[in-house]
């Protein structure tokens, strides 16, 4: 009996049971009985993303490298990158804090960048990337903890209320988050999990392996 | 058996929690593992209601320091601040920036407060196996899932001014103790939310039971 479970989904929501079927590219399927939405159709998902990613890689890297912002006080000038902003509070005795915004805004952005990177690019290529199931789980456990957008707004709240004393000077890492916030939305939105699985299951087969 | 809606689990098939994949499993069968990413699968994920709980109740007692505590100190030559993050919003719409006083009071005080409430009607409504409404509860527990993270907010903006001020020899800004308390707060409430398995909304609406 051929293996008839190959072309059905289950809702993640609420586990009905559904057949898989194409999609004009651009569409979504959502599931009939509780909205939520199963798989999409993204078109060139894999070029896309990869792309995205990697613009966002480098942008990523000048977030971190340049000051995000500096005040000037009394013609004394002050600029501070985001590791050294997560340095001081480690020093000011706030390590839980210091910790928090280290893993949620570095870690996890440059966890994600990686693995896309490592996932994408061989198959790009043609080649299975070793121990891809892992990747794959790794990706979808450090989603939810990558928070450039939230550090975004953070910025620019910060922004506006050290402006009420201070002479704030705007850095290029300001800039760089920006386009990052951009970059990573862009490339989330081209992904496709249930494609990449399926494309990298293909690819494995084709090599001929167990 | 087989009821009249096809549900995945009620035909012996499990969805795997990392790749989607759906394979067949017996029920009550030992530890199966997901035949495409080799991922334990679950019907239900195990434990759900009680972890979920767990993590709700401890964020409504650290949710107390969070906000009772002073989460910013801002000093300068002139006047001297202790904030909650109440009194921060306060502050804020009282000297004008009325529309960061908003994004504050949505990311810090509101989406907390959502997501502990939501939390809790969905746990209490899922152990009474109510059938009330489930697509509006589903896309309740959505919203917290989408919303969680932005109350990651202040604590980004304590950071970022403490580590910056601090370096102004004029005026020092402080991250008070209830930054740790809302931090944890906002981690647990995200895990809480992540523990939490929405089918088990759906599945009273079936006569079988569906567990791990």
């Amino acid at each position: 009996m051929p293996d008839r479970t190959a072309q059905l989904i289950a809702c993640h929501d609420c586990d009905l049971l559904q057949r898989d079927i194409q999609l004009n590219p651009g569409c979504y399927a959502s599931c009939p009985r509780c909205g939520a939405v199963l798989y999409r159709n993204a078109t060139d998902s894999v070029d896309r993303t990869l792309a995205y990613t990697l613009a966002a890689a480098m942008v990523f890297l000048g977030a971190n490298v340049f000051p995000i912002f500096s005040i000037e006080v009394q013609g004394d000038r002050s600029a501070i990158t985001l590791f050294e902003a997560v340095l001081s509070l480690w020093d000011q005795e706030m390590r839980t804090i210091s910790l928090l915004v280290f893993l949620t805004a570095m870690v996890a952005p440059a966890v994600e960048l990686l693995s896309l990177t490592y996932l994408l690019l061989p198959l790009k290529l043609g080649k299975v990337p070793p121990s891809y199931p892992l990747f794959m789980r790794v990706l979808q456990f450090i989603e939810p903890w990558c928070m450039v957008e939230v550090l975004m707004l953070g910025v620019l709240v910060s922004l506006v209320k050290l402006t009420n004393n201070f002479r704030v000077i705007p850095g290029m890492a300001l800039w760089s988050f920006a386009v990052l916030t951009l970059l990573l939305a862009a490339a989330a939105a081209s992904f496709n999990a249930r494609d990449v699985w399926a494309q990298l299951d293909a690819a494995w087969q084709g090599q001929g392996e167990p | 058996m087989t009821s009249p809606v096809p549900i995945a689990a009620a035909r012996g098939l499990c969805s795997c929690h990392v790749c989607q994949f759906v394979s067949r499993r017996a029920q009550g069968a030992q530890v199966a593992h997901c035949p495409r990413c080799g991922a334990r699968l679950h019907f239900r994920k195990p434990g759900s209601v009680q972890r979920c709980w767990a993590l709700v109740i401890a964020s409504y007692i650290l949710y107390i320091p969070a906000n009772a505590l002073v989460m910013m100190e801002t000093g300068s030559l002139i006047s001297y601040r202790k904030d909650t993050i109440v009194s921060g919003v306060v502050h804020l719409w009282k000297t004008g920036s009325w529309m960061i006083a908003v994004i504050v009071f949505i990311a810090s005080v509101a989406i907390p407060l959502l997501k502990l409430f939501s939390l809790t009607l969905l746990l209490i409504s899922v152990q009474r196996r109510s059938t009330w409404n489930p697509r509006q509860r589903t896309r309740l527990y959505r919203l917290v899932e989408a919303v969680g993270r932005w109350s990651m907010l202040d604590i980004y903006v304590v950071t970022l001014l403490a580590a910056l001020v601090q370096l102004g020899s004029m005026a020092t800004v402080k991250a008070g103790p209830a930054a740790v308390a809302f931090g944890a707060v906002v981690v647990l409430t995200m895990f809480a939310t992540m523990e939490f398995d929405p089918r088990l909304i759906w599945d009273p609406l079936q006569k079988e039971e569906f567990h791990d």
